[in-house]
């Protein structure tokens, strides 16, 4: 989409657009041709000497069974972030749509966790759980569960599961919302008029129209469970116990900070940033879809 | 009959979710309003106790000076700056670039708007390594200005107001050019008066964002005093050797909440349409 009307010239707006390009090229170009770079270097021992070593980083990473093993838990903990968090998203929302009273109130509440920092639900969820003071730890030891996420690394994924999916409930509640306030309620009504059942209209009408919602929010919440989840996993489990936690966020991190591989680091981002291309262009193909049909 | 039920569940329903939502935050709080030994003699109780304000006061002025040698009102200080350097820093230099892209036509405009969107792309953690060393090369390690820069550029604010500038009608710009405005003009009296309600959606959008960072201010932040709270909590929660201050870390996480939960409630009207439009 174009203008008609416009200011000509090209100092002015040159000078309005710098400042935001700096910082662009700076912060986010540079470092992302530096990674690139790296990815393909290797570093001897005392960071002296840089040589070129080709694809090798990258041979390295994607024969090593402990990155493989990353890729297995960031799958699993993604897709289940994901799917805990747009299942009582659509839930609420559907629900919400249907309240007059007390709807503000709900809206309104529904929408904290929005708020709350990845860590800090983190620690939330952490001290639920603690194994020596958490409420719900004890009470799962009295049903007889032996619940200690320090020591189990199943228990320990489902708890930064559960904290990551908790936030982001907020976020799918509100799209679904509104995605459902989008839909004509002449439809709805026509339809049942021709006496569909709620449940019958829900599916036939409500959930096809959705569609591009969820799968916007899809796209979403997989990158969120990528990227905005660190703080979770360094906050509650550091990637352990026996990295059964540790995403590839948390690896990229550990690798070069803590282990200072810069060269595997390097290449475990370039991965990373191929998987958030690839992602948003499956995303941005989709919406000019959802532009044409509906 | 049918109608009947439909009444009740859905407020059922509802009723439950904000359990969920709740639940966690109550805990929180309770424990925030407990000793410590109230709280390690399990199960804890679900009723306030009368610890609160003792709590609250000795987290603000020093309870973590033991562990992290910090405060936690300096680092709420901390996050605060950081949150709002980054609202304000994007918003301020989101506008201008924006407005250059819809109302100007100038060589390399493709080019330009290009630059910035592909920048969605490039979230901070897939750029760690290399951000940190350029940031260290500036000397701006431990910095306000190293920890809010690199998070200021982003393709989501520009995005946002070039849409809503798209819909500026061109009879306004017209008017403008009749009247003798120049652009300037139109961007001060005109386009920046009507963007109001989209500034203040980022605002709350990009404040959460700013003050919910985490591995950006890990890594570039070495010294206690430019800790963040989102940060802090972490370094006072014991690791087995020291038992952790439950009731401390509580309501520390409890005033870490309240900052952002206040500015979503206060601008709820304002954020929620933002946020949806955000996104399209």
């Amino acid at each position: 989409m174009e203008r008609r009307v416009v200011f000509t010239g090209w100092v002015f707006p040159a000078l309005l657009l710098m400042p935001q390009l700096a910082v662009t090229f700076v912060f986010f170009f540079w470092p992302a041709v530096q990674a690139i770079l790296q990815s393909v270097q290797r570093q001897d021992a005392f960071g002296l000497s840089t040589r070129f070593v080709g694809f090798e980083n990258f041979a390295a990473i994607l024969a090593d069974p402990a990155y493989l093993a990353s890729v297995e838990v960031t799958l699993v903990f993604s897709l289940a972030v994901a799917l805990l968090a747009l299942a009582p998203g659509l839930l609420f929302a559907v629900m919400a749509d249907k309240v007059v009273r007390g709807a503000a109130l709900y809206k309104t509440v529904l929408l904290l966790p929005y708020a709350v920092a990845p860590a800090i639900a983190g620690v939330l969820w952490q001290f639920l759980f603690n194994s020596s003071v958490g409420i719900i730890a004890v009470a799962l030891r009295r049903a007889g569960i032996d619940w200690n996420y320090v020591l189990n690394g199943r228990q320990a994924l489902l708890l930064v599961i559960l904290a990551a999916a908790w936030k982001q409930i907020s976020y799918n509640f509100l799209f679904f919302l509104a995605g459902l306030q989008a839909i004509p309620k002449a439809l709805l009504e026509a339809s049942a008029i021709d006496g569909a059942s709620t449940r019958r209209r829900f599916w036939t009408i409500v959930f096809p129209l959705l569609a591009p919602t969820s799968f916007f929010l899809l796209v979403v919440n997989i990158v969120y469970a990528f990227f905005d989840t660190f703080g979770i996993i360094h906050n509650v489990t550091q990637g352990g116990p026996a990295n059964a936690t540790e995403i590839l966020v948390y690896k990229v991190w550990y690798d070069g900070v803590v282990g200072l591989d810069l060269g595997s680091s390097a290449a475990q981002s370039v991965i990373l940033m191929a998987i958030v291309i690839a992602l948003t262009a499956i995303q941005f193909r989709f919406i000019e879809r959802r532009v044409h049909y509906a | 009959m049918s109608a009947r039920r439909v009444v009740w569940i859905p407020h059922a329903v509802l009723l439950a979710g904000l359990g969920l939502v709740l639940f966690p935050i109550y805990v929180a709080f309770v424990a925030s309003s407990l000793t410590l030994r109230d709280i390690l003699d399990t199960p804890m109780t679900l009723v306030p106790g009368p610890e609160i304000f003792a709590n609250y006061r000795n987290a603000l002025s020093a309870g973590t000076i033991s562990t992290s040698g910090q405060p936690v009102a300096a680092m709420l200080l901390n996050s605060l700056v950081m949150a709002l350097a980054i609202a304000i820093g994007k918003i301020a230099i989101s506008l201008p670039s924006a407005y250059a892209v819809v109302f100007f036509r100038f060589p390399l405009r493709r080019v330009c708007f290009w630059a910035i969107f592909v920048t969605l792309m490039l979230p901070v953690e897939v750029r760690i390594i290399p951000t940190y060393k350029i940031v260290a090369d500036l000397g701006l390690i431990d910095r306000y200005a190293g920890l809010t820069l690199p998070l200021v550029a982003s393709a989501t604010a520009t995005l946002l107001f070039r849409q809503f500038f798209l819909t500026i009608p061109d009879e306004l710009v017209e008017a403008a050019k009749i009247d003798g405005a120049g652009p300037w003009r139109f961007f001060v009296d005109t386009v920046v008066p009507l963007s109001r309600t989209n500034i203040a959606a980022l605002f709350v959008i990009l404040f959460i964002y700013g003050w919910n960072q985490y591995l950006w201010p890990l890594l570039v932040t070495n010294s206690p005093t430019m800790t963040t709270i989102v940060i802090g909590i972490r370094q006072m929660i014991g690791n087995g050797d020291a038992q952790t201050a439950w009731h401390l870390v509580m309501a520390t996480a409890l005033l870490a909440m309240l900052p952002p939960i206040a500015v979503v409630l206060a601008m709820q009207r304002w954020f929620v349409a933002g946020l949806v439009e955000s996104e399209k």
